[in-house]
């Protein structure tokens, strides 16, 4: 199919390079520098989608972010991604789009049908119609707009794309490379500010490369380009295109989309997708410049109706006639540029002017272009389905309340020009109240809140020699409080059209007997009768009309309706527009892939990945890896075609026959030193610390304020004023920062510092009946015995020349040794370990073997110590000191906490002895009691005792001291098991602790 | 994101900090005898501002000290930042 649509010679694309892609399945062929719109109006395609609630035909209706309707399903380079405007989406080699809102397609779809029932879908038609009956909502309603509703279908599949973050400061950041963000931009990078200037189409120049106005000797065009030639040479100016400027954050922080590679057909090598930039300025100048607004009429959606300004550009920039026999409805002069462009370009436009007489330069060239134009009339209704065919236009009164008689004329597109709204999204973003300007029926940038200056069409002015004026002006004040340096610059020439004022008139009324639908929000199918509605109904605030109608709620959010909208409720509600005020504008301005916004922090890069020194030996050793908070530690060792279960058993019986070791290296350690650090610790633990000698270790348990269990571990002393704490793998970066708080907040007065030393430290933790043994062929140079190394001593050892600690110390319950070296030692000391390990027939063992030693010994740990749980609970009341205070001391005397029925933890044991019992599981008395089933405790741990070769779990129970001996039972409603269970002792296995000081 | 003036370091961005709280909450003195209701008062009640407020600010990612941050709670605007043993009132 040709190019019907396109003109010769006229544009900005690149006519060497021709350009086929597909939409629908139909191949068509564009040029390159065309977006998928302009590619697809050049070949006479109008119809693109279907609305969302009536299902209504779609066509293009804007050129760029604005526009509601031309939203398709984009594949590319075998991904597929949704919600793409079409009028964005610049084209390439094989590029493939499709209509979404439509089943089975564009041209038949079923969804249409709403249009014929549209009486059943008035305004609140989510709220009231899928209310009732219930029932109808699983089996009709939801799977009906399941399949008929929505802006596209994301793709499941792992998005391979790759996105990049990046932080910038700069002194000045322009939003919108129009007249006044260039001007401004000279002038303050002239000064030697660093100037970031963002545009978020391909093209720079705004306004610029569509306006016939001439800037010193030079076609506007033409001086945009000499401006952005000369910018980006200078060292001190980054200049960027397709990059969306999309918030406004606290403090001067914006946050930038980049399109690096969505213009290709695949993104090049290394480089990203988009990357999202977060930047800090000093000051921000909005020169966003301002959306054409429609002027609202009967079947105003129809394909074919679009805004005057998107129709001029897309002639303009794209060389593509959007008609061959356009009708151009506008209030003001802007639509007689349109008007004159088609003219120029061999088609012969009728202009609608709904003023009497108005006068202008503009006007007169029409005239003389022999323009047939029509003042005093207006587009009554657009006729044709798929496609505009004809207008019902009529005259108006003065007072624009009555129509006179209807004609109907010929023609394939009405292009509308309602006068011009401000972009003021960044402004309202960044706290700015906006105030409403009568002048132009729009609202208006009020007083800054933040660093933000807004400039030109974004803050109501539409003089080209004014704005230039003003943002050489405010480029060159800015940059000042800056630099400290100046630049004037003369203003150059400016030779534009003056304008006539234009009509504040913005809806035809209703010919007699006629029910058009009026749209407002072309996304969401909001007419003006769904606002009559909602108002009928008793909705005021316009924050709730918008939610009722969905009136600017859509992808575009309401950029061509909002005002609309608001002066429509302002009439009904005889109120000025500024009474009844704007909605809240929020970032994003406009749709942001999620890839981009989550950047490079995803799969394993979502969080750091910490590995100890000995990783290396794990991986080779078959290890199998467990996420511990951000480390990687090995779960279990994997022998042949052993399960974890299998595996664990074996290396959790090795330990309490012979001697196993495990990498503790994830332990946090925090290495405490200063006069006062005695009486510190005796403060953060709940036991006493005043009297402990050095080279011995201590187990304690700190609280938080309220009483509640923060975290456990040893400290050991070192020497006078030294001490090394360790401290839970997930709490270590928690207590660094309770430690902090106390010694630079509450207690300055303490001589004391403290560091993290847990990656300066390689910990193995060899336990076993057999683990002296080998610890004296590891030192034979120091005395381990149990007199010279006794349970809860510390010695520096020295480890063939190296430098270790050895605490004795046991988390398994076993005869067991901490040794510490620093980390570059670690993978000698573990491979030392293994080798003179072995008569002693060592194992490795992980953390699942760790868990199942820990509690058949009854040790807690994270799952009893959650945040909810006190020292009594975990049956570490004998810890608590009564001679001293201590943080959250005074908490444990809530009526609550010392309860004669307090929860304390306790044993478990299935009956048969046999069953795994569920972690979670709820402890009941009986499980076939009338729910809710009264709640009697819950399993925090489970494991399979090596000891005694059955099941054991520990739980936290009511009335905990009283149960040992009870039968009960446990009940997993996720896992469908019930258990009948005996209550026994925490202390399954060597009650008395004899094993670790033997 | 916010920007705040570090005391030790200078303007950092947001995501350096972690939030401490109420920055007037003084700690009762240890070994001290107090009511139920004044323990209560500092473990658990806190006004939830509208407007001026000190809070705890710690640089968590940067020189780890705890700071003082006098900031609107509603607009977010940050009007002074002290050290950690700066007094609020001066
Ligand atoms: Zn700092």
């Amino acid at each position: 199919m040709s190019q019907g649509f396109r003109l010769k010679d006229v544009g900005l694309i690149n006519r060497d390079k021709k350009i086929s892609f597909k939409f629908n399945e139909r191949i068509y062929y564009g040029y390159e520098g065309d977006t998928l719109a302009s590619a697809l109006i050049a070949n006479g395609v109008h119809l693109v989608g279907r609305s969302f609630k009536y299902h209504r035909p779609r066509g293009f209706f804007g050129v760029g972010v604005d526009e509601p309707y031309a939203v398709v399903q984009l594949y590319r380079n075998g991904e597929t991604e949704p919600n793409i405007k079409a009028t964005e989406q610049e084209l390439f080699e094989g590029l493939e789009a499709k209509s979404v809102n439509c089943w089975p397609s564009v041209n038949f779809d079923i969804g249409a049908i709403n249009n014929f029932l549209k009486i059943f879908l008035p305004a609140g038609f989510y709220y009231k119609t899928f209310m009732w009956p219930k029932s109808f909502w699983y089996r009709v309603y939801e799977p009906f707009i399941r399949k008929a509703a929505g802006l596209g279908v994301a793709s499941i599949k792992h998005d391979k794309e790759r996105y990049e973050h990046k932080y910038e400061y700069c002194d000045l950041l322009i939003a919108g490379s129009g007249p006044s963000g260039l001007a401004a931009a000279y002038t303050a990078a002239k000064n030697g500010a660093k100037v970031i200037l963002a545009e978020d189409k391909p093209r720079f120049g705004g306004s610029l490369l569509t306006s016939e106005v001439n800037i010193g000797n030079q076609s506007g065009k033409d001086w945009a380009e000499g401006i952005i030639t000369e910018l980006k040479e200078m060292p001190n100016v980054i200049v960027k295109n397709r990059s969306q400027i999309f918030g406004y954050y606290d403090h001067n922080m914006l946050v930038m989309s980049e399109k690096i590679s969505d213009h290709l057909p695949k993104t090049k090598k290394y480089h990203p997708n988009k990357k999202l930039w977060y930047i800090r300025a000093k000051e921000v100048l909005i020169s966003s410049g301002s959306i054409e607004r429609p002027i609202v009429f009967g079947n105003n959606d129809t394909p074919g109706v679009m805004l005057s300004s998107a129709a001029k550009e897309y002639l303009k920039v794209y060389g593509v006639l959007v008609g061959k026999n356009p009708l151009v409805f506008t209030n003001n002069d802007s639509g007689y540029e349109t008007a004159i462009e088609f003219k120029k370009n061999g088609v012969d436009p009728v202009v609608l002017d709904s003023r009497k007489n108005p006068e202008s330069e503009i006007i007169d060239e029409a005239k003389n272009l022999g323009i047939k134009i029509r003042f005093s009339h207006v587009v009554v209704a657009a006729q044709g389905y798929k496609k505009v065919k004809s207008a019902d236009i009529s005259s108006i009164s003065e007072d624009k309340k009555r129509l006179g008689k209807i004609e109907n004329i010929k023609c394939d597109c009405i292009c509308v020009s309602g006068f011009w709204t401000p972009t003021i999204h960044l402004a309202s973003q960044s706290g700015n109240k906006t105030k409403f300007n009568e002048d132009i029926d729009a609202f208006v940038p009020g007083i800054s809140k933040q660093n933000e200056t807004t400039l030109g069409a974004a803050n109501g002015v539409f003089s080209l020699e004014e704005t230039l004026k003003t943002s050489f002006e405010a480029g060159n004040d800015l940059s000042k409080k800056i630099t400290e340096k100046e630049y004037k610059v003369s203003v150059p020439k400016v030779v534009e059209k003056k304008s006539s004022q234009h009509d504040k008139f913005w809806c035809v009324p209703l010919p007699k007997g006629k029910n058009y639908k009026r749209f407002l929000d072309f996304q969401n199918d909001v007419a003006v009768s769904d606002i009559e509605i909602a108002l009928r109904e008793g909705y005021r605030s316009i924050e709730h009309v918008k939610r009722y109608t969905t009136l600017g709620m859509a992808t575009d959010q309401g950029k061509t309706s909002n005002l609309n909208g608001l002066q429509l409720v302002s009439n009904i509600e005889n109120k000025v527009v500024p009474a009844v005020g704007h909605t809240t504008f929020r970032p994003p301005y406009t749709p942001v892939s999620i890839g981009a916004i989550v950047g490079r922090e995803v799969g394993k890069h979502s969080k750091p990945t910490r590995k100890s020194p000995m990783h290396f030996w794990h991986e080779k050793n078959n290890a199998v890896f467990v996420d511990a908070g951000v480390w990687l530690r090995p779960r279990y060792y994997k022998k042949g075609n052993e399960t974890l279960f299998e595996a664990s058993k074996r290396e959790a019986k090795n330990v309490r026959t012979n001697v196993g070791v495990c990498d503790v290296t994830t332990l946090g350690k925090i290495d405490i030193k200063g006069r006062d650090a005695a009486e510190f610790l005796n403060r953060v633990y709940t036991n006493a610390w005043l009297k402990l000698p050095i080279g011995k270790a201590r187990y304690g348990v700190m609280l938080r304020e309220d009483g509640i269990v923060m975290d456990d571990g040893t400290t050991t002393r070192i020497s006078k004023n030294h001490y090394h704490m360790t401290t839970t793998t997930a709490q270590a970066a928690n207590v660094l920062s309770h430690l902090e708080y106390y010694l630079q907040v509450v207690w300055p007065e303490l001589n004391v510092n403290v560091i993290s030393t847990t990656e300066q430290w390689a910990g193995a933790a060899i336990a076993g009946p057999k683990s002296r043994d080998l610890l004296q062929k590891l030192f034979p140079k120091n005395d381990v015995s149990n007199k010279g190394l006794p349970f809860m001593g510390y010695l520096d050892g020295d480890l063939f020349g190296i430098k270790a600690r050895i605490f004795r110390i046991s988390f398994s319950g076993e005869l067991a040794y901490e040794v510490n070296v620093e980390s570059d030692n670690g993978i000698f000391m573990w491979q030392k370990i293994m080798e003179i390990g072995k008569e002693f027939e060592i194992q490795p063992y992980g953390t699942e073997a760790l868990s199942t030693l820990r509690i058949e010994m009854g040790h807690v740990a994270g799952s009893e110590l959650d945040g909810r749980t006190i020292p009594y609970d975990n049956s570490l009341e004998g810890l608590l000191s009564k001679k001293k205070d201590f943080i959250g001391k005074r908490s444990l005397s809530k009526n609550a906490f010392v309860a004669e029925d307090r929860q304390k933890i306790v044993g478990v044991v299935p009956i048969d002895k046999k069953t795994n019992i569920p972690e979670g599981s709820h402890l009941v008395k009986d499980p076939n009691a009338q729910l809710p089933n009264i709640k009697l405790g819950y399993i925090s741990a489970s494991c399979w005792s090596v000891e005694f070769d059955n099941p054991f779990s520990l739980a936290i129970i009511k009335n905990g001291k009283n149960m040992i001996g009870q039968k009960l039972f446990a009940m997993s409603p996720l896992k469908n098991k019930i258990i009948p269970v005996e209550i026994v002792s925490s202390h399954y296995v060597d009650p008395n602790g004899e094993r670790v000081r033997s | 994101m916010l920007h705040i003036k570090c005391p030790h370091c200078g303007m950092r961005s947001q995501n350096e900090f972690s939030y401490g709280g109420d920055a007037s909450i003084k700690r009762p003195e240890l070994n001290k005898e107090i009511s139920d209701q004044d323990w209560d008062n500092f473990v658990y009640n806190r006004k939830s501002l509208r407007g001026k407020h000190w809070e705890l600010w710690q640089h968590l990612s940067g020189c780890r000290q705890w700071i003082k941050v006098e900031r609107d709670t509603s607009t977010h605007e940050i009007f002074n930042t002290l050290k950690a043993n700066e007094d609020i009132s001066s």
